[in-house]
């Protein structure tokens, strides 16, 4: 489904990624988890089309989307949930999820709020609420359905489930299984292995903008603690 | 007063609210959304004035009205799709120096297509008489431009509301990586945001010829206008600039009303300094958080290399040695270009290293310049006298503008800063008494024994290089490190004990006196001054300077101010159309280069 092939990223000189090659099937969740400064998130953003790549390849679904600009990439399916959120703040949450909405894809159940309000039943008593004025657990949910609403085959989750309470995090992981079962491919960037664990199928280390093992997890793990 | 009389001035107030709502609305739209300060936008209310008074021959007024605001808005569509769209990433100061250019370019063009002369334009048929109100006779067209006000404002309220493309220009203007990473196309929506803004603009133009002639001037007095408008009302909120446009729509009306026609001004000061102190975000805006995905980090300020040091020394020695070579003319244009680069450092000093983005300096070095002419002139004062107390005027000023400027940030503060720039203007051109109004002052000549040009240009060199070597040795001071630290980040400068407003402030005033010094060797160099001197257009000259060096360079400006003095005597004199030509130049200089020459020639070779 998404499938990477020697990706290298810069911001301007400096340069961050240094050839990563991996790749996720549909109804798999694929974790990279790395430490702080890493690269997962460059990683992510690269794939999104927000940071530009310098050389490689990516492919989403057999096509290529590397090169092209964010908003096509993400009309060729790929859903982006940035580590800070980025909820709009000034608008509602339904509104929210509203400016993601695109249209259908054949051979998936479109995403409606009415179908994501049950995958995040919290989201419900709060539609006409200002983004700005949620909690960082609700602004997550949020966030990801407006993702969703794009219809994507794929979905890339920044650290999902950092700074939220052990509730909202198994809430969370639920909703993730879910995903998953319904098919989509899912990318995860996590530098925490007790949740990557819940979530896992497979799993990429990166170490300072390389790819430094990947496997099952628990083939990666002990690269990691060390 | 009567109360008919009050009523008739209330509603004149009214219609006068609508025409400046309607230009404020369109510039705070396209700001709001791609974060551009439209500089143009006057000149485009300027061209809907003139398509209207051409079309309405032809096809009517009522028909001439949509048609010209509709062609306005296709030429914005156009301009923002072929040049802006490129400038997006660029520093902010660049792109608004691309509009400046437009400002230029679309200047000459009316002088090419139109001719100097004012052009009246024809009664709105129907609406041409007027209705008697409480007694008094009121233009029945006046009574369609109060209605229309709101109107617009309710259709843009609707667009932006309660439509889906109103919902991801909202969303886009908050965070458009983001809106972009959900699928949203921003180069169609930001294109066609301006060409909405740059539609309002052109009906506001187009609505106004019934009531006044099209001129030229217009574009730089309808942008102070609407910049006041906007800061007023707060940046970005389309209710504030209606709510903005009715206060400032009614003090000038009543100002003017009472016989005070001289106070407009003045009074409109008091009301915008005023809220400003009291709401520095203004009447209905908000405290605004950095915009994400927005343009990128500058290098820092480096400390000049020993060879960088050894070469300006050589400079400085060859330009002294100069004259013994050569005089005639070309002294008299170094003399420019000194006294030019003096203003462009001082700019450059609360711009860069102050991250103040001032788009009025010329206010002080004006102001010096009349300090000394008016020392002379009413004072009888010697011409060292004159060149050492004009300055002071400038300072004075600078700390007066620049309590308020430094209250503010980013936009704000550069839209504040030039409406500052715009009210010296005015007092300069009304204050007939004092500064000779319009025609200036005259006769400020330099002692006999400077008077020569290989005098007054040694004299000049040394004033200048000691002010530019003062202003360049300040930024790598504490005081300039701490300048710095204030501008990257207030809160942090803050936490460890800068107040960063008094450093602000101080470097404002400081900046304003060596502008200042640079006007007054002006004034004595040219023998005369006028209002033109502090106009809008010189401030913007010191900022195509600086950005043309590269604003986080060290001797950028001096570059920049070299080759744009250099540009206006060599274009000015040999081409009819040489606002165009220099707009066209920047143009070109900003797409091929849009760090700044300077930073561009750093970039390429530094390493
Ligand atoms: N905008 C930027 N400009 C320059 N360098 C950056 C930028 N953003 C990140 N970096 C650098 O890129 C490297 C990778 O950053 P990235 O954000 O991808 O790490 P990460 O693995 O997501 O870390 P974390 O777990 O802290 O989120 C870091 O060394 C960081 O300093
Ligand atoms: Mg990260």
């Amino acid at each position: 489904m998404i499938e990477v092939r020697g990706l290298t990223a810069a911001y301007g000189r400096a340069e961050i990624l240094f050839g990563l090659d991996f790749e996720a099937q549909a109804g798999e969740v694929l974790v990279l988890l790395g430490r702080n400064g890493a690269g997962k998130s460059t990683t992510l953003k690269t794939l999104m089309g927000l940071v530009p790549s310098r050389n490689g390849e990516v492919r989403l679904h057999g096509e290529r989307i590397d090169g092209l600009p964010a908003h096509r990439i993400a009309r060729c399916g790929l859903g982006y949930v940035p580590e800070d959120r980025r909820i709009f703040t000034d608008l509602t949450v339904r509104e929210n999820l509203e400016v993601g909405r695109q249209p259908p894809r054949a051979g998936a159940e479109p995403w409606t709020p009415e179908r994501l309000l049950r995958l995040f039943p919290s989201l419900e008593a709060m539609q006409s609420r200002l983004g700005g004025r949620m909690s960082g657990g609700e602004q997550q949910m949020l966030a990801i359905a407006r993702s969703l609403m794009g219809n994507p085959r794929a979905l890339l989750l920044d650290e999902p489930a950092e700074g939220l309470a052990p509730i909202v995090v198994d809430h969370l992981a639920g909703a993730i299984r879910e995903l998953k079962a319904a098919g989509l491919c899912i990318v995860l960037s996590e530098q925490n292995l007790r949740f990557a664990r819940r979530v896992a199928d497979r799993a990429c280390l990166i170490e300072r903008g390389r790819i430094r093992a990947s496997g099952t997890l628990e083939e990666v793990q002990p690269a990691y603690a060390r | 007063m009567s109360y008919a009389s009050v009523l008739i001035q209330f509603l004149n107030g009214l219609a006068s609210a609508s025409s400046l709502f309607l230009i404020a609305a369109g510039l705070s739209l396209i700001f709001g959304v791609t974060r551009v300060v439209n500089f143009a936008h006057g000149s485009l209310f300027m061209l809907g004035m003139y398509l209207a008074v051409a079309l309405a021959p032809g096809v009517g007024f009522w028909l001439a009205v949509p048609l010209a605001a509709l062609a306005v808005g296709a030429f914005g569509a156009v301009a923002e799709s072929l040049l802006l769209r490129r400038l997006y990433r660029a520093p902010e100061l660049l792109q608004l120096l691309a509009t400046f250019a437009l400002v230029l370019v679309i200047k000459d063009f009316a002088l090419w297509a139109w001719g100097p002369e004012d052009i009246l334009g024809p009664r709105a048929p129907g609406l041409a008489g007027a209705v008697t109100i409480a007694g008094q006779r009121f233009p029945a067209y006046d009574l369609f431009l109060i209605a229309l006000g709101p109107a617009v404002l309710g259709t843009l309220w609707f667009l932006l509301k309660r439509t889906r493309w109103g919902m991801l220009v909202r969303a886009a203007t908050q965070d458009r990586d983001m809106a972009s990473a959900l699928g949203v196309n921003q180069k169609g929506l930001f294109t066609a945001v301006f060409g909405l803004g740059a539609l309002l603009a052109g009906l506001g133009g187009a609505l106004q010829i019934p009531r006044e002639p099209a001129t030229l001037g217009v574009d730089l007095q309808v942008i102070s206008d609407a910049f006041v408008v906007v800061v007023v009302g707060g940046l970005g909120s389309i209710p504030g600039a209606f709510l903005a446009a009715l206060l400032i729509g009614e003090i000038k009306s009543f100002c003017i009303g009472l016989g005070f026609s001289k106070l407009t001004l003045v009074a409109e000061f008091v009301v915008m300094a005023a809220v400003l102190v009291l709401r520095p975000w203004g009447l209905l805006g908000k405290v605004r958080a950095e915009v994400r995905g927005a343009g990128a980090l500058e290098p820092p300020l480096r400390l000049p290399s020993r060879g960088a040091l050894l070469g300006l020394a050589a400079l400085f020695a060859a330009l002294a040695l100069l004259p013994a070579l050569h005089a005639g003319y070309t002294l008299v244009l170094l003399t420019d270009v000194l006294l030019f680069a003096l203003f462009a450092v001082s700019l450059h000093f609360i711009m860069g290293p102050g991250g103040l983005h001032s788009f009025g300096h010329a206010a002080y070095f004006g102001l010096g310049a009349y300090g000394a002419g008016l020392l002379v002139h009413k004072a009888s004062a010697s011409m060292g006298a004159a060149l050492l107390a004009g300055p002071w005027l400038a300072a004075l000023g600078a700390a007066a503008f620049g309590w308020f400027c430094v209250r503010l940030s980013g936009v704000y503060l550069a839209m504040l800063t030039l409406a500052f720039a715009q009210i010296t203007w005015s007092i300069a051109f009304q204050w007939d008494a004092v500064t000779g109004g319009s025609n200036g002052i005259v006769g400020i000549w330099p002692s006999p024994w400077l008077s020569g040009k290989t005098a007054y240009y040694y004299l000049t060199l040394a004033a200048c290089a000691a002010g530019i070597a003062l202003l360049w040795r300040v930024c790598y001071s504490p005081f300039g490190y701490a300048l710095r630290a204030g501008r990257d980040s207030p809160l942090r400068a803050d936490a460890i004990g800068i107040d960063v407003r008094a450093l602000q402030w101080a470097a404002f005033t400081f900046a304003g006196f060596f502008a200042g010094l640079a006007g007054a060797l002006y004034a004595f160099s040219k023998g005369s001054i006028s209002p033109e001197t502090l106009s809008i257009p010189r401030s913007v000259d010191g900022l195509v300077m600086v950005l043309l060096g590269g604003i986080q360079t060290l001797t950028g400006p001096v570059w920049g101010a070299a080759l744009l003095t250099w540009l206006q005597d060599a274009v000015a004199r040999g081409v009819d159309y040489w606002r165009a030509v220099i707009g066209g130049v920047i143009l070109a200089l900003v797409l091929a280069f849009p760090q700044g020459a300077a930073g561009f020639l750093r970039e390429r070779f530094a390493r």
